[in-house]
């Protein structure tokens, strides 16, 4: 346990220097969305979502659950497609392009925007697949050795390569669960990708798994836009320059993170934030 | 404090007693629900094994056949022809080819019976009296033909004294094996007293011996020669139908489901199509062959008993059965695999041919081959079609006329020599349970290979 808590603690205190309100705000904004609205079916799950998401940061989406932080996630690299009578409304712009632009191809997007999943999803293939499976599906190797260049790249990325590098054709789902996450942030950089969508990437790992992701997802900072999803205000807090809090649906208050969690304008939100609701 | 404590230990107790007496209900539940589970099992274990003893008892003597050892004179004097022609002797093929035809058709009006009772007379004890016909009834009536083909391959077996192994006839054989009871009163009897002494006698000085019998799995149907009746033209039938179900049912089938359950848009019409794929399941397989018959033959012209016809009628009676599992199969991949594979930016059907399907593939194939067995056992849309002719050739093509191994079952089923054929049917029912079980065992065999392969 004291592992664990030292651990969490270098991160805290990584994060605490890069924790600059200006640092997360002064940076170009990447994605911007307007009055975006979800309809399942006659059910409406997102009321009028209006947020920028700025480049080479950590945007975290915070709330109790079913408050559509999820959603409007899934919105971002248009997944709610997939979900039978889910309609979206209003604009969301990656670089200034509507992403919902109905000459936009999907496929594209989603090697734009990557995403990692609440469980971890792994392919039932060999773990170099898992990571090769998106480089060739979009034809970024133009050889095998490029592949194996870009698959033993992302893994070093996702701080899994030393620990897998002896059994790359072993199955990646015969991992542990950190470690299949891991796998799944490999599998998503692997295309490189500009964003990086994670819905509650760490919900389903332990303590020791988590802390590992944590750090991670602040090296990844560095190269790459990062939307994280949680349900943990700690990790909120953690690995996060700027953090929206959506409640019922409603995007409640947007901030800089350290402005969130300390002085927070909405009632809402305070009373969130100290465990009030939720 | 005291007696807080002392109520707080009666309340535990009474709680223990209640959860202990709930405890031995539920054992008691448990219980009866085991002992009816196992109850059933046994109960259906042990049909199947009647069915199979019963099948077995009365099938394996049908795979042993009696056989007559003949010493066969090609005597000069039956065989009163020329020689064969010699294609050297003719200035062309075609009048060689009229010339040997002209042979053929000479040998065969000789009387070959007459050189099969020869030597049977001389393998009978000295003196034994006996007319022509009942001493013809001992072998099977295709040895004439038997002795006469080999001599139509080699004509210089004229004047010589060969070997020749002739099925017994199928009264011969049920009277060695006892499947008439000896004591019936000649009225009865299939075979004259000197013909039934006389067998007796050839078992005794070896003449006749059982031995495997193959005629069951290397002869076509025959009606004249019923102990050289065979299995081998229902065989090849139902076959050219598996390769016919196997090509068209599982490609047409695993696309359709695929397309249902992954692409198609859901609405009125998809549930419809839906309902009626269930129900067509449930049609009874006898109007397929009404369907079969209608369309592939009266509308298509498609030949009549032509196991195309039967595969075609079999394809639209499998479809459904593979279309359902193969939905069930599909739903049954996690969301978690397909949301994986469309976050990486994968195609609808990059996602279903890279991973949903590899991972249903066992299910997809151990339900492709169980539909597949079930068609092979199916006899009534047969029926419609024409697929119960007498055939007695091995179909060349699947355009011949064919039967099929369940309708060779009911055809000999029905057969009037029933002390023969009834073992002949239990014969034919192994023979066609070892195919399902073959099937079955390459579906269990394959699906545990790929299981541990992913």
């Amino acid at each position: 346990m004291d592992m664990v808590a030292g651990k969490i603690r270098t991160t805290q205190q990584s994060v605490d220097t890069a924790m600059n309100p200006l640092d997360a705000l002064e940076r170009p904004i990447r994605l911007t969305a307007r009055d975006v609205t979800v309809h399942y079916g006659a059910k409406q799950a997102l009321f009028g979502i209006s947020i920028d998401i700025p480049d080479r940061a950590v945007t975290s989406f915070i709330g109790p659950s079913g408050c559509g932080k999820s959603t409007f996630l899934r919105c971002i690299n248009r997944m709610n497609d997939t979900i039978e009578g889910a309609k979206v409304g209003g604009t969301i712009k990656l670089d200034g392009e509507d992403i919902y632009d109905p000459s936009l191809d999907v496929v594209e997007l989603r090697a734009r925007i990557g995403m990692v999943f609440q469980k971890p999803n792994p392919f039932p293939k060999s773990i170099y697949d898992n990571v090769a499976y998106g480089p060739r599906i979009h034809g970024l190797a133009s050889s095998k050795a490029d592949l194996d260049e870009i698959v033993v790249s992302s893994l070093r990325k996702a701080g899994l390569f030393e620990e897998v590098k002896d059994r790359l054709n072993e199955p990646g789902t015969g991992l542990s669960g950190g470690q299949q996450q891991r796998l799944c942030i490999a599998r998503a950089i692997a295309v490189g990708p500009e964003v990086i969508l994670m819905d509650e990437p760490c919900s389903a790992l332990d303590p020791i798994a988590t802390a590992v992701i944590e750090e991670l997802i602040d090296e990844l900072r560095e190269n790459y836009t990062i939307v994280i999803v949680t349900h943990s205000m700690q990790q909120a807090a953690r690995v996060s320059q700027k953090t929206a809090f959506f409640h019922l649906g409603n995007l409640i208050e947007e901030g800089p993170t350290e402005q969130i969690f300390t002085n927070p304008v909405n009632k809402q939100t305070q009373d969130y934030i100290m465990g009030r609701i939720g | 404090m005291a007696t807080d404590t002392l109520s707080t230990v009666e309340a535990s107790t009474e709680r223990t007693r209640k959860i202990r007496a709930s405890l031995r209900r539920r054992h008691l539940s448990e219980a009866i629900f085991r002992a009816l589970g196992l109850a059933a099992i046994i109960v259906a274990l042990g049909f199947v094994a009647l069915l199979f003893i019963d099948v077995f008892r009365k099938g394996i003597p049908a795979f042993v056949q009696s056989n007559l050892h003949l010493s066969v004179t090609f005597s000069p004097e039956v065989i009163d022809v020329g020689p064969a022609p010699a294609l050297a002797d003719f200035p062309s093929q075609a009048e060689y080819q009229a010339a040997s035809l002209a042979w053929q058709r000479q040998v065969a009006m000789l009387n070959w019976n007459q050189i099969i009772e020869a030597s049977l007379r001389e393998a009978a004890p000295e003196g034994f009296e006996i007319d022509s016909r009942q001493i013809l009834s001992i072998p099977e009536t295709n040895a004439r033909h038997q002795v006469r083909e080999m001599f139509v391959a080699n004509p210089s077996l004229l004047g010589q004294t060969v070997n020749v192994d002739v099925l017994a006839s199928a009264n011969a054989d049920n009277w060695i094996k006892g499947n008439i009871n000896r004591d019936l009163g000649d009225a009865q009897q299939q075979l004259s007293p000197p013909a039934r002494t006389l067998i007796d006698a050839f078992v005794d000085n070896g003449t006749i011996t059982s031995g495997f019998a193959w005629s069951i799995l290397t002869n076509v149907d025959s009606r004249s020669a019923p102990a050289a009746a065979g299995l081998l033209g229902a065989f090849v039938g139902t076959l050219y139908m598996m390769l016919i179900v196997i090509v068209l049912a599982v490609p047409i089938g695993v696309a359709a489901a695929i397309y249902l359950e992954e692409f198609a848009p859901k609405s009125r019409l998809t549930d419809l199509i839906e309902v009626n794929i269930n129900n067509l399941a449930a049609v009874p397989s006898i109007v397929f062959g009404l369907l079969g018959a209608a369309v592939f033959i009266n509308w298509m012209h498609l030949p009549i008993s032509a196991p195309l016809v039967g595969g075609l009628v079999l394809t639209l009676m499998t479809l459904p059965t593979i279309i359902i599992a193969t939905r069930g199969a599909l739903l049954g991949v996690s969301p978690a695999l397909r949301q994986a594979a469309l976050g990486m930016g994968a195609s609808k059907t990059q996602m279903v041919f890279h991973h949903v399907l590899p991972v249903t593939f066992p299910s997809i194939l151990t339900a492709t081959i169980l539909g597949v067995a079930h068609a092979l056992g199916e006899t009534a849309p047969l029926l419609l079609i024409g697929m119960k002719a007498f055939v007695a050739s091995v179909p060349a093509t699947p355009l011949d006329q064919a039967t099929a191994l369940p309708v060779q079952i009911y055809l000999w089923q029905g057969n009037e020599n029933r002390n023969f054929f009834e073992p002949r049917t239990a014969a034919a029912i192994m023979v066609l349970l070892a195919v399902m079980i073959l099937l079955n065992g390459v579906a269990i065999y394959l699906r545990s290979r790929l299981e541990k392969r992913s």
